[in-house]
């Protein structure tokens, strides 16, 4: 759905996403690759378990989280790529017993 | 400056918030024609920064009529959130499943213990509480620590989005054809020939009532027809955490979970006058008793912080009251305007368009804080 604008070939660097190397261009928003990668969703709601994507790519909407080493709840727009960092999806959020 | 006149009102309410858009939908609701003046965003509006419970557990312990009074506010609830969302498809999350608040020591578990007797007798046993030692709230509530000695449950507390509340009245209003002015603030009040004329920075409206509502600016702008209201701001902190699985099964007054799994976190109690920045030491404390009750919350980040003021009378009971010297200007002032806001729709409501007069409303006229009064009563 995403692609990359400009003719300028960027620098990819490798990053770990739900344990896969996968590579993306260096200096855009970890959020902004996730959508390039269609890596969707991104994560779970933590009561409802429904499906959330980067939204505002602005830090306001807190829609965008992800685990990043190891940290959870991270805003993905706000944080640049940097080769080697491990993202995970948190798509395993708890549901509700009655859902489960 | 030529003002413009406007006389096409019944009824007009100064001040938007809970409290103000409750009984203004009520007055509306009755067909009377009514305008609402709001503030700005830079106004106190505790509307916009309170917790969201309804809670009757410990009100009135020394007031009977204020004990009274919570109750059937807490049980016209589940109709009136009803009500709302049948109006205006706004669905303010009214969870009324009981509420707690936990007691860390001894001292604590004793004064709630006494407090909520003094309820269930001040309402001839209608107020039901429990105590609950540790053992019988982690049973219930795994998540509460071993160092928690018990918790106060009352079966009637419960907690609302009060965003959505004000957003229901307002939507409200709007369809019975109430006019809203917001960033509209009332300048003076005039008694004027049986009725009143108020002035904002561009319009006169004169009407046959005015109804002040305004929160902490009740004392200033009810003077103008000789109504003392004495108010105070009694600063609250909150605290917002990311969202995280449910795991409160009601309200409390410490922490509450909303309907999305975030956490609110508060209730300090600040003498800070007009100022509702937060506090860092205030943070920590509030945060600090949060993860004392609920380990597990040690893990989890917040997101924000606010503070907000309460509007305090002298007693912290509600104030209504009409003008002695000037039938039909009204005033109304509490601090617990989620709680009552089902008895601000309709009971008092009714009072103020003259349909009927609950009779605890005259429990909670503002003489009681005159000084000829406060004289007679030590005398």
């Amino acid at each position: 759905m995403f692609r990359l604008l400009g003719n300028d070939a960027p620098e990819f660097v490798e990053i770990e996403l739900d344990a896969q190397r996968v590579s993306v261009p260096a200096g855009i928003s970890l959020a902004a690759a996730l959508l390039l990668l269609d890596a969707l969703p991104t994560r779970r709601t933590p009561v409802g378990a429904g499906p959330r994507a980067p939204f505002c790519m602005m830090g306001a909407c807190y829609e965008c989280l992800v685990e990043i080493d190891g940290r959870v709840n991270q805003r993905a727009c706000q944080v640049l790529i940097s080769a080697g960092m491990r993202v995970r999806r948190q798509l395993a959020s708890a549901v509700p017993e009655a859902e489960a | 400056m030529n003002r413009q006149f406007i006389n096409d009102y019944d009824s007009l309410i100064v001040g938007g918030g809970l409290v103000g858009a409750a009984i203004a939908t009520g007055l509306a609701g009755s067909g009377r024609r009514v305008a609402i003046f709001d503030g700005g965003d830079r106004d106190f509006r505790a509307s916009r920064g309170n917790f969201g419970l309804v809670w009757v557990q410990g009100k009135g312990a020394d007031y009977a009529p204020y004990a009274r009074w919570s109750g059937i506010a807490a049980r016209a609830w589940p109709a009136f959130a009803q009500s709302l969302l049948e109006a205006t498809r706004v669905d303010v999350g009214l969870q009324q499943t009981g509420g707690l608040d936990f007691c860390l020591d001894e001292t604590e578990w004793d004064a709630r213990d006494s407090e909520m007797r003094r309820v269930q007798a001040h309402t001839d046993g209608e107020f039901e509480f429990q105590m609950l030692d540790n053992a019988e709230l982690r049973e219930w509530i795994p998540q509460v620590s071993e160092r928690v000695l018990g918790a106060c449950f009352s079966p009637r507390d419960g907690h609302v989005n009060p965003l959505y509340l004000l957003r229901a009245l307002h939507q409200r209003l709007s369809d019975l054809g109430a006019d809203y002015f917001p960033s509209r603030p009332v300048l003076s009040t005039t008694p004027d020939g049986g009725g009143f004329r108020v002035d904002t920075a561009t319009d006169r409206y004169t009407a046959g009532q005015v109804v002040f509502c305004a929160g902490l600016a009740n004392q200033r702008l009810a003077r103008d027809v000789e109504m003392d209201i004495p108010v105070r701001p009694l600063r609250g902190q909150l605290l917002i955490t990311e969202r995280v699985p449910s795991f409160l099964p009601c309200a409390s007054v410490q922490v509450r979970q909303t309907r999305e799994g975030t956490l609110q976190i508060g209730d300090s109690h600040e003498d800070a006058g007009f100022d509702e920045s937060t506090t860092l030491d205030v943070i920590t404390q509030l945060a600090a008793r949060a993860v004392r009750i609920f380990p597990h919350l040690e893990a989890v980040r917040l997101q924000r912080a606010w503070g907000a003021l309460r509007v305090m009378t002298p007693d912290g009971l509600p104030v209504y009251q009409q003008s002695s010297r000037y039938p039909g200007a009204f005033a109304v002032s509490c601090h617990s305007g989620v709680t009552l806001a089902a008895l601000h729709a309709g009971a008092v409501a009714e009072w103020i368009d003259g349909s009927r007069m609950h009779p605890l409303i005259a429990d909670f006229s503002a003489t009681r804080f005159d000084v000829s009064a406060t004289r007679q009563r030590r005398a």
